[in-house]
């Protein structure tokens, strides 16, 4: 009992439907802190729903999401975020029309505690919630190499900067868990290999954990440990990179995609 | 309260939901096709009062040419509003979209008080005043005609949008307009036609109030469209047998609210019925669950 | 830096204050103008709170003038009931009813966000429409108001307090919208989301814009009522909740000088033409539809006006050396 309470997340029995549409059926994945772990699959596997039944964007029509001790499906999607799981998305959604710097301070608002009213009276809390804030958006645009952009809006950055800014603001949740989907996506193979050196590192320094949904597989093979394969909603195998490379179901998975 | 009065009611308020209905009707269609409140839909339904009203008092006619008449002036109307005011604002936001269509309406309202004085007009009485005593029951020979214009229009506006080419694309488009457009459907044209059917649709029901009512002024429009619009949600905007429910069910409970003395609370009961059904069942008694997509 | 730029600005309040003082004891501002200042300032006022609705939180209400009449009605009750004559006391009971119709007002605001922040988009236009009329309505039919016909009140608040109150709304919602709430407030705008997937209350944020946004209303009610002799239901429907919406759109959604510059607009051209009022309400809505049309997010779109000043006053953009 004691082991399992120390389980950093387990997923059991995950079915989700949309009008009889079934997208995910009996998924279960285990993870441990400071694991690395990989989501793939054929495209319209399942991936992004299993994202959206994690952050709490859909309630699972069935079984339990524990993380950390905690069961989180039920909960409401910023609640979920304040327990410590933070999320990119493949369609990047940034705040567009705000600055780099605005879109990373907006993430860490849930750690602030001054009150509206203490900021509409510019009482001393703000001023000191506000510096901290500030100080902690510029730490992390330096980690992302973004200070440089900080007043720029963020529609405007490139493609591959629109995407490092999204890792960027979920880390400023100061996440314990962080879900990375498809985070190379539109990117050349050198700026791939700098997001992996940026991955590892991130795991280093804040002791994080992360799952990651991505269709490069040098990617995949190159930084994960674990690796789950989806198809049709369902699990099909799990394994290291190297098991899951020489499956042949996942291979014919693969290769039935290929050949449509 | 007697069965005999109770039934008399629930004529008044066919009578009445029918009018609303078919005003509904024009909200719900445009809705379905391009997902916007067409606010100045109960104002196309003032200018074809006035149409109605222009042509039984200064030209004589009658009271079926005069309806055809406000019905073709209206349909022309609602595509210039579209051409001219929608259509530039197809692919930005449902905001601005908004805000142009309530724009439009105050264009119409004071438009038209600004070309014909904010006065009130009587109109003529086109129909003979018989009154039929069906057993208990007095029935006016206006009730007749309404329901009977609103039964005819709405039968005509059914096979129209099952069986025609012109309705087949209209679904087509409200389905979807990317893929319509890819199989060849003009989608501009599918919008300027929905948008000329709900006019004349509201062009009736315009006449037929400036009937009901005898009068007719330009803010004439404003609290009947906005009854109307809440017939369309409460029946599930976007579906037309919807528009119909609603509108019945929206005129009944006016009709009843007045009836056991609350005359003066009737317009709040029209929009405490919106509020609820937008918390409880925004999609309408009708309507199917759609989510946003992530 | 900051507190040299804040007294610039308050000094230069103080003066025009004192000036327009000055100009209107010797006549030389006709009753008139001072008028149409006075309501600019109620119009700021309603602007300022729709636009942290609509422009910054990015929930389109079109109720505005049933929060403004809660507010009017809420104080002109304490006016009525306490019999409130010109004294020494109305030191106390002018604050204690205008608060009375912010609160009031804040708490309809509360009360009709709870269950509407389901709604998305045009339903919750709608939604707000109802719940305008409803007020409307309902003042209409409550004889301890006065019904139909109204409620008498005399001029106890006049340019100065209107004058000082908007500024004062100026500077609370400037504050509000430049912090981390405010951006909480314009994170919602933006994605939603997205918004709540970074750990913000979307619900906690929308209901305080409504209530914030609604208060302010209640505010200009309350100024309105103890400055126009006579509140009566008809005053508040559907139009002037569209008018405010107006100013804030002309000036730009999600920037507060815009909606001051729009409320100013509109409100001398609404006087300016009074007397042809069809005239007035055709150029309004073509130049409403116009400008949806070529410059849908206002004239001055997100963006403020910027004063001379090295750091900006109203510097909105996330500007990381900024004092905030």
């Amino acid at each position: 009992m004691a082991a399992e309470t120390k389980q950093f997340l387990r997923v059991e029995n995950l079915s989700q439907s949309f009008s009889g549409l079934k997208a995910v059926t009996n998924f279960s994945m285990q993870m441990e802190e400071g694991e690395l772990v990989g989501l793939i699959g054929p495209n319209g596997a399942g991936k992004t729903t299993i994202f959206n039944l994690l952050s709490g964007i859909y309630t699972p029509t069935a079984g339990t999401i524990i993380f950390r001790g905690e069961k989180l499906n039920g909960l409401p999607t910023y609640k979920v975020a304040q327990r410590g799981l933070a999320r990119t998305f493949q369609n990047i959604r940034l705040f567009a029309d705000l600055s780099v710097a605005d879109n990373v301070k907006i993430a860490y608002h849930q750690h602030v505690t001054h009150t509206a009213l203490s900021s509409m009276l510019r009482l001393p809390g703000h001023y000191k919630n506000e510096k901290i804030m500030r100080d902690k958006a510029l730490e992390l645009l330096k980690v992302f190499q973004l200070e440089d952009k900080a007043a720029e809006q963020a529609k405007n950055l490139p493609y591959g900067q629109q995407r490092r800014l999204e890792i960027a603001r979920a880390m400023a949740t100061e996440p314990k868990l962080l879900l990375l989907d498809e985070p190379a996506a539109g990117m050349n193979p050198q700026e791939t290999r700098e997001l992996m050196e940026l991955i590892r590192w991130l795991r280093e320094t804040y002791a994080l954990t992360i799952l990651l949904i991505e269709h490069d597989m040098s990617l995949v093979m190159g930084v994960c440990e674990r690796v789950y394969v989806l198809e049709y909603g369902m699990l099909l195998t799990v394994g290291t990179p190297d098991e899951v490379r020489s499956d042949q179901r996942v291979i014919d998975a693969y290769l039935g995609e290929e050949a449509q | 309260m007697s069965a005999e009065f109770i039934l008399q009611q629930l004529l008044n308020g066919v009578s009445l939901g029918s009018i609303y209905a078919l005003i509904a009707l024009g909200y719900t269609m445009v809705y379905g096709i391009i997902q916007l409140i067409n606010f100045a839909h109960g104002d196309v339904m003032m200018v074809g009062a006035y149409t109605g009203w222009y042509c039984t008092t200064v030209l004589h006619m009658s009271f079926l040419p005069a309806m055809l008449v406000a019905m073709l002036a209206c349909s022309v109307l609602g595509v210039v509003i579209e051409r001219v005011a929608y259509k530039p604002l197809r692919k930005s936001t449902r905001l601005a979209a908004l805000i142009t269509a309530i724009g439009m309406s105050f264009f119409l309202e004071y438009g038209m008080m600004f070309l014909v004085s904010p006065q009130t007009r009587t109109f003529p009485p086109v129909f003979p005043q018989t009154i039929y005593h069906i057993g208990p029951l007095t029935v006016k020979y206006g009730d007749i005609v309404i329901i009977t214009v609103t039964v005819c229009l709405m039968t005509l506006l059914t096979v129209v949008v099952k069986y025609t080419r012109i309705g087949k694309a209209m679904r087509a488009v409200s389905f979807d307009k990317e893929a319509a457009a890819l199989m060849g459907i003009n989608v501009n044209n599918v919008i300027s036609a929905t948008f000329a059917i709900g006019s004349a649709l509201a062009a009736a029901a315009g006449v037929l109030i400036g009937v009901y009512y005898n009068t007719v002024q330009p803010l004439m429009g404003i609290m009947p469209g906005l009854k109307a619009f809440v017939a369309a949600v409460l029946g599930g905007i976007g579906i037309i047998p919807g528009a119909m429910l609603g509108g019945l069910a929206l005129g009944l409970t006016e009709v009843f609210v007045s009836a056991i003395g609350f005359s003066t609370w009737r317009d709040a009961g029209a929009f405490l019925i919106l509020i609820i059904v937008l918390i409880v069942k925004p999609t309408g008694l009708l309507g199917q669950n759609t989510r946003e997509k992530v | 830096m900051r507190w040299e730029k804040n007294l610039i600005l308050l000094a230069a309040a103080g003066v025009f204050f004192v000036l327009t003082s000055i100009l209107a004891g010797r006549g030389l501002i006709s009753r008139f103008v001072l008028l149409t200042m006075t309501q600019v300032c109620i119009y700021i006022i309603l602007a300022l709170g729709l636009n942290l609705i609509t422009g910054f939180t990015g929930q389109l209400s079109i109720g505005h003038a049933g929060f403004m009449s809660i507010g009017a009605y809420g104080a002109g009750f304490i006016m009525k009931t306490f019999d409130v004559q010109a004294g020494p006391t109305l030191i106390f009971f002018i604050p204690f009813a205008l608060i009375f119709g912010v609160l009031v007002a804040a708490a309809f605001g509360v009360l009709l966000g709870l269950p509407t922040l389901r709604l998305r988009g045009d339903y919750l236009a709608i939604a707000t429409i109802g719940f305008g009329e409803i007020v409307r309505i309902v003042l209409l039919n409550t004889k301890a108001l006065g019904g139909a016909s109204g409620m008498p009140l005399k001029q106890f608040v006049g340019w100065g307090a209107a004058y000082w109150l908007m500024l004062l709304s100026v500077v609370l919602i400037y504050n509000f919208v430049n912090s981390s709430h405010g951006r909480a407030c314009i994170a919602i705008r933006e994605n939603e989301i997205a918004a709540e997937t970074m750990g913000i209350n979307t619900t906690k944020y929308k209901v305080m814009a409504f209530a914030i946004g609604a208060g302010l209303a209640g505010l200009a009610g309350g100024i309105y009522a103890n400055h126009m002799y006579m509140i009566q239901p008809s005053t508040f429907n559907f139009l002037k909740s569209f008018e405010i919406l107006v100013m804030v759109v002309l000036g730009g959604l999600g920037s507060i000088t815009g909606c001051i510059l729009g409320a100013i607009v509109m409100t001398v051209m609404n006087n300016a033409l009074g007397i042809f009022p069809e005239i007035r309400m055709i150029i309004v809505s073509v130049l409403l539809v116009t400008m949806m049309i070529f410059r849908p997010n206002g004239l001055m779109g997100t963006t403020e006006l910027r004063l001379p000043f090295r750091r900006g006053p109203f510097g909105t953009k996330g500007d990381m050396t900024n004092g905030g």
